[in-house]
């Protein structure tokens, strides 16, 4: 069965540094699939490159079979890849709604239409009013995205990326910079997600991963260390010498 | 034959003093990402500082030279430390407009204190005519200007190269906050690299004052050309502000000399068409 | 200056009724200032120049300080359609000097837009050099360091002479600007205009969401530089002369202080900048050169350090403290 996003011996160099190792990766349809690993183990490498914010030194990266390794990023956005950014990347002198239309927007093509004023486009504002509210920041939609806490910025960054109506979400450390107290709020959110998206996510809180991950792929120093169930992963003694012990909380 | 040796001279000579002026608006480039269009200031005050000690005061030409190091050193120190810190980071629109208001405030300053006539200076007596070298005739002045150039270029690889400070600047240049983090105090090297920056500004101007004449509108006048040596080296590359600097200084003595109705015509020309291809220029990052 | 906080879905006023002050004040100095059409007119020139200088620098984030270049083009191809080509008509050597400005904008901003930062600052300036350069030395063409003389402006279509009271030229120059402001407004309001601002405030996400960035910056290059020389071709119609100062190095710094000073990324500092900058040049320039080019400088200064939003920045301060108070 082919994968919904598939990697096959992924190889990437920076000079003497190898940062992708020959990674062969699967993310099937609907997953809930997490990354993870060590500072430095090449996560974010790992999404750069299946965005195409990276070229591959070798290897190639498959979208629904189809070979898209050497697709420009906005053709792999317009193919249905979706990404957050492990810090926010967000236009902080706009307010929510600007920030989720504007990609909503670039989706649809309306982005290209001069006549007719933005907050007329009412197909616009809807539906990211719509997505605003099933992320439960509808109440600072009118807020400039600087003026609000980090832990709604974090909700406005995963709003951008589904405003594109992603098949495929990559999303970096999602709830990164966000209090632990808070940080529920957006594995909340992702619980509610449609099933028919994919998603792969970075995220270093163990309790997030486990609570939220079907399937579990470990990276360390760019290559892949071993990939499984939850539970196995929790079973496997590497993981738990190298990583477990360290990394709760 | 005679001519192409000729016109290779004098354009190495323009390129020396298009080098000494802007290397340190490179390495400050690279260094604070500031878009400081205000540079070409430093080399002036270097040009009228040379032409006042001189004329005025009869200062040896050696010393005149130090002295216009020294005072574009200063000046450089005291604007960085009033105005530019406080831009550190900012956009580059108010980058940008700072610069142009310190070249407004400097141009009107020296229009006011000199007039708005190009000043001339008297080249000391064992500068001025010919030496006789390897059997040919060279203008003496222009050899110097090599000379010197060439001994600069030395110093600065050394001080870059083989001093702390020098490694400070490298690991700053390539990455700022990691430099930062493992306590590199880069405030006080971007204050000390931009005073070495002017100075080094001060020195060009006043050893170019034959070749870059020195009146008040010369920081818009040399704008252009200052700017195309740096993005054409790629910023923060002292090699390729070198090769840059004379390949300029070359490319326009040739086109000047050869094809004079065309001017400096070609020159943009090229330069425009090198870097719309290669926008981080001979040795920068591409992107 | 980044700092512009500009609102575009939310529902909001179609209108203000505070947008009909400049075209009151501008019917109201045709009558009761007919002494001053002449300053006036060029003021409207202005206005149009540096509304073509905001959608570039303000809106799209682009830092040109070569943008004066198109206004000269679009002047010279005025005149020189007039002198060599023997084309009279105002309305026809417009859309001339429109053409050829905005096909230079289109030819160099696909080179230019490629760099970033000083580079792309430098070739801004390298293209203007370049152009400055060409029409110094084509003299037959130019009319070189004299300027182009001789320029014969035909009646408005074919009705109104254009007076040497100026009158004409202000009307003329009035519509004009009404029709530039129009267009600009429409755009800068639509969604083509808030992925403008998306580009400037956050390029890395604009290429994350897919837009075309470059394609989007070098249309809107191109009509900035169609639109600066509409403002050029106004100005050889207005005063029958085009200098080499038109393309010169000076007039781009003069009118990215004039939308600093009056409020960049609003559109409305367009309107304001001009009009303090050119009327303070007309009365204290003449009197004290020197000290104007000092003036300006530490304006200039004082302004980036202490009042980044111009005019129209310090009159919405003002204006919430009012509300506060």
């Amino acid at each position: 069965m082919t994968a919904t996003l598939e990697t096959i011996g992924l190889y990437r160099t920076f000079g003497a540094l190898v940062v992708a190792d020959h990674i062969d990766f699967r993310l099937e349809k609907g997953a809930r699939h997490a990354l993870i690993g060590p500072n430095g183990a090449g996560k974010t490498t790992f999404i750069n490159l299946l965005t195409g914010r990276l070229r591959p030194s070798a290897g190639q990266v498959l979208l629904n079979g189809v070979d898209i390794t050497f697709d420009r990023p906005a053709a792999r956005v317009k193919a249905g890849i979706g990404r957050t950014f492990q810090i926010n990347a967000l236009f902080n002198d706009l307010t929510v709604l600007d920030n989720v239309c504007l990609s909503i927007a670039e989706r649809t093509g309306a982005s290209r239409l001069m006549l007719k004023p933005a907050y007329r486009h009412g197909e616009i504002v809807d539906e990211a009013m719509a997505l605003l509210y099933a992320l439960h920041i509808h109440d600072v939609c009118d807020r400039f995205v600087s003026d609000l806490p980090y832990g709604k910025q974090r909700l406005v960054e995963i709003a951008i990326a589904l405003g594109l109506r992603p098949s495929v979400l990559l999303l970096d450390e999602p709830a990164a910079g966000v209090p632990s107290h808070e940080s529920h709020v957006i594995f909340d959110v992702l619980e509610e997600f449609p099933k028919d998206i994919s998603i792969l996510f970075i995220e270093h809180d163990m309790d997030l991963v486990f609570r939220f991950a079907e399937r579990i792929t470990v990276l360390a120093g760019g290559a892949t260390l071993v990939e499984g169930t939850p539970d196995e992963i929790r079973e496997n003694q590497i993981v738990r010498d190298v990583y477990l012990g360290e990394s709760h909380g | 034959m005679l001519e192409i040796i000729n016109v290779m001279f004098h354009g190495a000579a323009f390129g020396m003093v298009l080098y000494v002026i802007t290397v340190g608006l490179s390495i400050t480039m690279g260094l604070m990402r500031f878009a400081n269009l205000a540079h070409g200031i430093f080399a002036m005050v270097g040009g009228y500082a040379l032409i006042v000690l001189m004329g005025r005061y009869g200062v040896p030409y050696p010393v005149a030279l130090g002295l216009a190091f020294v005072a574009s050193c200063l000046m450089g120190y005291v604007l960085e430390r009033l105005l530019y810190a406080r831009f550190y980071g900012d956009s580059e629109l108010a980058q940008v407009l700072i610069s142009i208001g310190l070249i407004f405030v400097a141009i009107a300053l020296v229009r006011i204190a000199f007039g708005p006539q190009s000043q001339r200076v008297d080249l000391p007596p064992y500068l001025q005519g010919q030496w006789h070298i390897f059997g040919l005739d060279w203008i003496a002045y222009r050899v110097f200007i090599i000379v010197v150039g060439a001994l600069l270029i030395l110093a600065l690889w050394f001080g870059i190269e083989r001093t702390r400070w020098g490694a400070k600047v490298r690991a700053a240049v390539d990455n700022r906050a990691m430099a930062q983090s493992i306590g590199i105090d880069t405030s006080h090297i971007f204050s000390l690299t931009f005073m070495l920056g002017s100075g080094l500004a001060g020195l060009g101007g006043a050893l170019g004052v034959e070749l870059l004449a020195v009146q008040p509108g010369y920081p818009f006048e040399f704008l252009v050309i200052f700017l195309m040596v740096v993005a054409l080296g790629g910023i923060g590359s002292l090699r390729g502000t070198f090769f840059a600097a004379l390949l300029i200084g070359l490319t326009d003595t040739a086109c000047k000399y050869w094809i004079p109705e065309l001017g400096s015509f070609l020159l943009y020309g090229l330069v425009i068409v090198f870097l719309g291809l290669r926008p981080g220029g001979l040795f920068g990052a591409q992107t | 200056m980044d700092g512009q906080r500009l609102k575009f879905y939310l529902p909001r006023e179609p209108f203000e009724i505070t947008e009909l002050i400049p075209w009151v004040l501008g019917i109201a100095v045709f009558f009761l200032l007919p002494e001053y059409l002449a300053l006036a007119a060029r003021i409207l020139i202005f206005i149009i120049l540096v509304l073509s200088l905001d959608l570039i620098v303000g809106y799209a984030g682009v830092v040109s300080l070569g943008h004066g270049v198109f206004f000269g083009v679009g002047a010279y191809a005025a005149g020189i359609a007039s002198v060599s080509l023997a084309i009279h008509d105002p309305l026809i050597q417009m859309l001339i000097a429109a053409a050829c400005a905005g096909l230079l904008g289109l030819l160099s901003g696909a080179v230019v837009l490629r760099g970033r930062g000083l580079t792309l600052i430098m070739l801004t300036l390298a293209v203007a050099s370049l152009v400055h350069e060409a029409a110094n030395r084509a003299t037959q063409l130019t009319g070189g360091a004299d300027g182009l003389t001789g320029v014969v402006i035909g009646p408005l279509l074919g009705l109104f002479r254009f007076d040497m009271f100026g009158k004409t030229a202000y009307v003329y120059s009035l519509v004009v600007l009404f029709m530039v402001w129009l267009l600009l407004r429409t755009l800068c309001r639509s969604p083509f205009g808030a992925s403008l601002i998306g580009i400037h405030q956050n390029t890395m996400r604009m290429h994350a969401i897919g837009t075309p960035v470059q394609r989007q910056l070098l249309f809107t290059y191109t009509l900035a530089a169609a639109i600066a020389g509409i403002a050029g071709a106004l100005l050889t119609q207005t005063s029958s002369f085009v200098g080499l100062n038109t393309l010169g190095f000076e007039l781009s710094g003069e009118i990215l202080v004039m939308l600093i000073l009056g409020g960049v990324g609003r559109l409305y500092g367009a309107f304001v900048g001009p009009v303090v900058f050119l009327v303070a040049q007309d009365y204290l320039a003449k009197q004290f050169p020197e000290n104007w080019y000092l003036g300006i400088g530490v304006l200039l200064i004082v302004v980036i350090l202490y009042a980044r939003g111009g005019i129209l920045g310090l009159f919405d301060l003002l204006v919430k403290k009012g509300v506060k108070a």
